[in-house]
């Protein structure tokens, strides 16, 4: 509430009312009273239906996401939060630097206002942290049941330069699989939120914007061939991907990648297997062998990649597939799950 | 936490599985009867570092697998009631019924929730009074004392919105069943460790006795796998039919009596259909007399359910060790996890679901693997 810089027209209304997404009085005192300093930044622009950029490079990359996570505040974040990083993480993984976001909003009719105070307070700190400008958004009110009190949308456009070339076909035999730091913290923060679970430690969300790090990265690795960041479906679905893009084989090791005691230990009592659960603060580099050691480094000497890990490598066995070395030394498959990782029974 | 580093390393494993070489003389066929323990063998690779001679058969003990498909219909059925809650663990939702799974009932417009214990559902009763709310009681003696628990608790709150579909199922008549069956290849059984810890194992050695068959207790990572397994083989070399507990840190001959006590208490033993294999007598728990309240197919109607089953599926033979998923001739080709034929595909416990993976490796690897004597 205390980044309003008017609330008293607000204060009128302390949850949504179907009227703040009409367009009238009450869509302009939204936007005006609580978007606009809170996304707005140093320089607002006028946040119209829409913006002229001036963008510095010739190579432009674009990006949208939509956000529709529940519990809304978590433990490391918001669904606020989550919105920035995750455009601002799509556009870094082609090698972008992200310059520009939009926001568009969903709120369903009876959302606390506080609550989306909170939510858009944390977007643009996250924004401004990330040096992205939030330039131009939308806001729709849906009647009450008809939403899970906010979904957000965010478009991002970013420039590249002119040397860059990452995609995932470019997965060669013989580059090898970094991991910038441990997996699961993400998906695990927000289980361990939903109703009846409750563990002893709290996990916490691993969201983060990973731009900076990639700039690291490409300055000591130059000719780093795939990045992604293994969100929803995690890091093996990710690696799946990336192997049947490219049609080569992509092997890890189970020993070698981090994962915090606490969600292995939260994964082992669901029965849920880290590999695919979601994170929104890790990246995955696959990069040539000669430039491994200098990619780590950098990894490792930016703060969001303290744990970062070389955890396999890209192989002419099996191609299409990913198979894991398990830490008794058998090999196994890991293949794309159907949906949604089920808690098994027992 | 040490526990689960303790109980992987790779330096044990194979020097058990060195020892597990050197003492085998001949074909063996092993049941591990729980679907943890398939799991945990197909998750780690236990089975790449077996001699050929050794045979894993993958038992009944998947309770997702041996729910019969009349109660999965009965879950339906009562799920796509209005005013109902119905609550189930997760990997119950994509299990096909006669014509469609949980999944389809709640995009459909049922209020089927996901929760992680059934006093979350006894829960929702209270915090939900004009709703009626159904758990789906399911699985063996390990998930029993808690689904006990709950009507338990529930009575006891005096909730008239609170009911069970209970279809609980009993390793220990599965074992003779299994063993009695004419086409019967089990040799051993590894005894599935989450059950023993509930129910010790008191019971287990007049079946050792009666039908000369090693049993060993286990649990699930694969250092207690693959002892468990050398322990199976030292006793078939030896010719030797004896109860082994290779789980002492989680299991005891009496087991927890207060758990016995309540399922005792809260359940009667009963006749029960498991999918794919057919009625065992005795093998299954329903809801005692004083708790018959609680049961929701007597709260419900569903007594007129016609099932259909896929003619095609033969998860019932699978379920048996009578013939490895690959012997289907629907393997891999019409029934494949994206669309199961029958709940062995479904579940990640389940033997098809694990060799439609391990399947995949023995192609790429392009090594055959001895599966039959």
């Amino acid at each position: 509430m205390d980044e309003w810089a008017c609330p008293l027209p607000l204060r009128d209304y302390p949850t949504v009312v179907l009227g703040h997404g009409g367009g009238g009085q009450l869509s302009a005192e939204l936007v005006e009273h609580l978007f606009r300093p809170a996304l707005g930044g140093d320089d607002p622009p006028p946040l119209t239906d829409s913006t002229v950029l001036t963008l510095p490079g010739t190579r432009i990359a674009c990006s949208t996401d939509s956000f529709v996570v529940k519990p809304l505040v978590f433990p490391g974040g918001s669904i606020g939060t989550l919105a920035v990083h995750g455009t601002v993480n799509d556009l870094a993984m082609s090698g972008a630097t992200p310059l520009y976001l939009t926001a568009g909003f969903i709120l369903e009719e009876g959302l606390p206002m506080a609550t989306l105070a909170r939510i858009v307070s944390d977007m643009g700190r996250a924004a401004r942290e990330a040096g992205v400008r939030i330039v131009t958004g939308d806001t729709k009110v849906v009647e009450r049941g008809k939403g899970d009190g906010v979904y957000i949308n965010t478009a991002g456009i970013g420039v590249v330069a002119a040397n860059v070339d990452i995609a995932p076909r470019r997965a060669q035999v013989g580059d090898v699989v970094l991991l910038s730091g441990t997996i699961g913290d993400h998906g695990m923060a927000i289980m361990s939120l939903r109703e009846g679970l409750e563990f002893d430690t709290t996990i916490q969300s691993d969201s983060a914007a990973l731009h900076t790090m990639v700039a690291a990265l490409l300055a000591a690795a130059p000719d780093v061939h795939v990045m992604r960041d293994p969100t929803r479906g995690g890091v093996a679905s990710s690696l799946n991907e990336i192997a049947q893009d490219a049609q080569v084989g992509i092997q890890i090791h189970e020993e070698r990648v981090p994962v915090r005691q606490e969600v292995r230990s939260a994964c082992e009592l669901l029965g849920l297997d880290p590999l695919f659960v979601a994170n929104e603060g890790k990246m995955l580099a696959i990069v040539p062998a000669a430039q491994a050691d200098a990619a780590l480094a950098a990894m490792r000497a930016h703060r969001l990649g303290g744990n970062a890990a070389i955890i396999g490598e890209v192989v002419a066995d099996h191609p299409g597939m990913l198979v894991e070395r398990t830490t008794i030394g058998a090999r196994r498959v890991i293949t794309m799950q159907i949906g949604e990782q089920l808690p098994r029974i027992c | 936490m040490k526990y689960l580093t303790e109980f992987r390393d790779g330096a044990i494993a194979q020097k058990l599985a060195a020892e597990i070489r050197q003492m085998t003389t001949r074909h063996w066929a092993i049941m591990e009867v729980c679907g943890g323990q398939t799991h945990s063998i197909m998750r780690n690779g236990i089975d790449q570092l077996l001699p050929s001679e050794i045979e894993l058969i993958h038992g009944p003990g998947c309770p997702v697998c041996v729910t019969p498909l009349e109660m999965i219909d009965k879950a339906l059925a009562i799920a796509a009631l209005p005013n109902v809650i119905f609550c189930s663990f997760g990997d119950m939702l994509r299990v096909p019924g006669s014509d469609r799974d949980l999944f389809r009932v709640k995009s459909e417009g049922g209020d089927v929730r996901v929760v992680y214990s059934p006093l979350d559902a006894v829960q929702l009763a209270v915090q939900h009074p004009t709703k009626q709310v159904v758990f789906f009681g399911i699985g063996f003696e390990t998930t029993a004392p808690a689904n006990a628990m709950a009507v338990h608790l529930a009575k006891k709150q005096g909730l008239t919105n609170f009911s069970m579909l209970v279809s609980h199922v009993l390793v220990p008549p599965a074992i003779d069943a299994i063993m009695r069956s004419p086409t019967n290849r089990v040799q051993a059984f590894l005894a599935a460790g989450h059950v023993n810890s509930v129910m010790g194992f008191w019971q287990y050695p007049p079946l050792a006795s009666q039908h000369r068959v090693p049993i060993v207790i286990t649990g699930f990572e694969p250092l207690d796998v693959l002892e468990g397994i050398r322990r199976c083989v030292r006793q078939l070399e030896a010719g030797e039919h004896e109860v082994e507990n290779a789980y002492e840190r989680v299991v005891t001959f009496d087991g927890n009596r207060a758990a016995q006590a309540l399922l005792e208490e809260v359940f009667a033993e009963s006749d029960r259909a498991w999918r794919g294999i057919g009625v065992i007598p005795r093998s299954g728990w329903k809801l005692s007399d004083a708790y018959a309240d609680y049961d929701a197919e007597n709260r419900f109607d569903v007594s007129d359910i016609h099932t259909h089953e896929s003619p095609e599926c033969r998860s019932g033979e699978v379920l048996q060790g009578a013939i490895k998923p690959t012997d289907c001739p629907a393997f891999g080709k019409q029934c494949t996890p994206r669309t199961p034929f029958g709940a062995t595909m479904v579940s990640s416990e389940g033997a098809c679901a694990a060799y439609f993976n391990y399947g995949r490796v023995v192609q790429l690897e392009r090594v055959r693997v001895r599966v039959h004597a």
